[in-house]
């Protein structure tokens, strides 16, 4: 058996160069999107040291829109169809929180029946969101099954915002002052029939995915990210509670209604990839609780939206008012000079500030390991983008 | 796990019992917060500003007498303040917020372009995910940087969390941020060859 020095000369002696492998040699540079069926409208580049990522570097910016120049162009109630163009699936969260601003900004007062009204959509779309999201998160891991029944159940509730709002995913409902329409008739009963229906299918969904040993053994433990990591990287929604921060928004500023509606904010403590998709199921299955409260408190009639003059306008002033999205906060800062179109709006979106924890969890993992990591950050490239 | 969420749920009633009176959302009416560097549009009258709630006005006073002339506050409106600091001192002041008062993380940082006053004024969206009693509370800091030449240092060692933030803010706004590891384009097209957009002077075409 040669040793290497003996091999090298031997080398040398039949006339050959000897060449050593650097570290650069060792490193192979890969673009994961943003045509890659696994990152959505986003492109990130990794360093691959063999089997395991060295370097990540996150591209974002092929969906940008320009939504906060948009903003200045229009009048407040003209912005509410293009602000909820980033996250469709979400749609009526998206403009919750803009309503609020606005509201607070122009000191309007929501009827009572309108604020249960707008809670309970946006209920059912945080549902429609996570369902997309988890589907997503199931064909990405090899499941199937996974792909197409949560795509399948989120019909249900899409078919009910559907009969709410007259629009299958862009709503457009929240407004400033209320909600656009009041509920049509027998919607109540619709509503309960279809969230006991949903509860049914979650146990069903805990068993063939959660439960799965394969699925435990591709996410538990992989890619942890600490509580104190997750308060630094400034992370939210179910990254954060996945750490171990039991942060919602709905439980410590809570907006409209939340504050009389009973509900435990779900965390886990573990920071893995399986607590970060366990955490939204989780979320799931309160929400449900939620609804069935908001239903019964309703008051069963009255207005459900202030009527706005046209072009309405405020004093000048600011508001920075958030909402429990699908995704974690979602912020909305806008200022006004006085006029009815806003001088400046700024959204700030939990997969923007979930995007830094990326390269954060990606580098020392596995390349295999990518799909369970980057989507379990619930992020959405249209909405980081903006 | 049942014990987490005992743990849990005894923090949040705390939680939602301190802050209930501050975060009751619809019902106050906002009559103008007076805008310190807005256009002079509607100038609402003084007297009718609401008094502000104690636990917030603690806590300014706490950052007023620490830094005496070094800091501003702009309003105080319940669970938000926003305090304005020189470009100079805004790294002191954000590590006393950080180390002393508990807020540990940026929610965003974001510019707004004032053309007339011809500064662009920079906020930083702080809150606390860790003390208590802050949970609800954002805290607004904001510096002012002059639109001819944005100079502002960044905020990206003491809070990590603002890192993509400013970066943003660099392209939209055309601020520099001194210190920030990787002043480059993030969300705009590579071969962009104009005013950072979110500048006022800029205008959409066909509007």
């Amino acid at each position: 058996m040669a040793t290497l020095e003996e091999k090298i000369e031997e080398t040398r002696r039949l006339g050959l160069q000897v060449v050593k492998e650097t570290e650069e040699d060792r490193l192979m540079t890969l673009s994961i999107g943003p045509q890659h069926p696994g990152s959505g409208h986003f492109r990130f580049t990794v360093k691959v040291d063999g089997d395991y990522i060295v370097y990540c570097d996150p591209d974002p910016g092929y969906v940008h829109r320009g939504e906060e120049k948009m903003c200045e162009y229009r009048n407040v109630i003209q912005n509410i169809p293009h602000l909820e163009r980033p996250v469709i699936h979400d749609s009526t969260n998206v403009t919750y929180s803009y309503s609020l601003a606005v509201e607070d900004l122009m000191g309007i007062q929501v009827p009572r029946r309108g604020q249960f009204i707008r809670a309970i959509a946006s209920e059912m779309n945080r549902q429609v969101y996570t369902l997309y999201w988890l589907a997503i998160y199931g064909i990405f891991l090899g499941h199937s099954t996974m792909f197409m029944w949560p795509a399948g159940d989120r019909e249900l509730f899409i078919d009910l915002l559907e009969r709410l709002t007259g629009a299958r995913v862009t709503h457009a409902y929240n407004i400033p002052g209320g909600v656009r329409n009041d509920m049509p008739e027998g919607f109540k009963q619709r509503c309960l029939d279809h969230i006991n229906y949903f509860e049914k299918r979650l146990k069903e969904y805990e068993d063939i995915f959660y439960n799965m040993p394969l699925f435990r053994q591709r996410t538990e433990g992989v890619a942890v990210l600490s509580k104190e990591d997750a308060v630094k990287l400034g992370v939210t929604g179910s990254v954060l509670r996945a750490s171990g921060v039991p942060y919602d928004i709905r439980k410590v500023e809570p907006y409209d209604v939340y504050n009389e509606i009973d509900f435990k904010v779900q965390y886990m403590k573990t920071g893995d990839s399986f607590a970060r998709s366990y955490v939204p199921f989780l979320d799931m299955k309160e929400s449900c609780h939620i609804m069935r409260q908001l239903l019964d408190k309703m008051p069963q009639s009255g207005e459900v939206r202030t009527k706005l003059q046209p072009n309405p306008k405020g004093p000048a002033g600011e508001a920075y008012r958030r909402v429990e999205s699908g995704r974690g906060a979602l912020g909305y800062h806008i200022v006004s000079d006085g006029t009815p179109k806003p001088y400046r709006v700024k959204i700030s979106v939990g997969s923007f500030r979930n995007m830094l924890a990326l390269p954060f969890l990606l580098v020392g993992n596995k390349l295999a390991d990518m799909p369970a990591v980057y989507w379990s950050l619930n992020y959405w490239p249209v909405e980081a983008d903006r | 796990m049942s014990s987490d969420k005992e743990e849990q749920k005894q923090k949040a009633a705390k939680a939602a019992g301190a802050e209930k009176p501050a975060a009751k959302p619809a019902p106050t009416p906002k009559p103008a917060a007076p805008p310190a560097a807005k256009p002079p549009a509607a100038a609402a009258p003084p007297a009718k500003e609401p008094e502000p709630p104690a636990f917030e006005k603690g806590l300014a006073q706490e950052l007023v007498s620490k830094f005496g002339d070094a800091v501003k506050i702009v309003y105080i409106k319940p669970v938000r303040i926003k305090v304005e600091t020189a470009p100079s001192s805004i790294v002191e002041v954000a590590t006393y917020l950080r180390d002393s008062m508990g807020f540990d993380h940026a929610e965003s940082a974001s510019g707004t372009d004032y053309l007339k006053e011809n500064h662009i004024e920079v906020n930083y969206h702080l809150g606390s995910y860790t003390r208590e009693d802050l949970l609800a509370h954002i805290m607004v800091l904001t510096t002012k940087a002059n639109r001819d030449d944005p100079r502002l240092p960044s905020l990206v060692r003491v809070y990590p969390s603002v890192e993509y933030h400013e970066r943003e803010t660099f392209e939209m706004l055309g601020v520099y941020f001194e210190g920030h590891p990787r002043m480059e384009r993030f969300l705009l097209p590579e071969d962009w060859a104009d005013i950072p957009p979110l500048r006022k002077d800029f205008r959409i075409k066909g509007r």
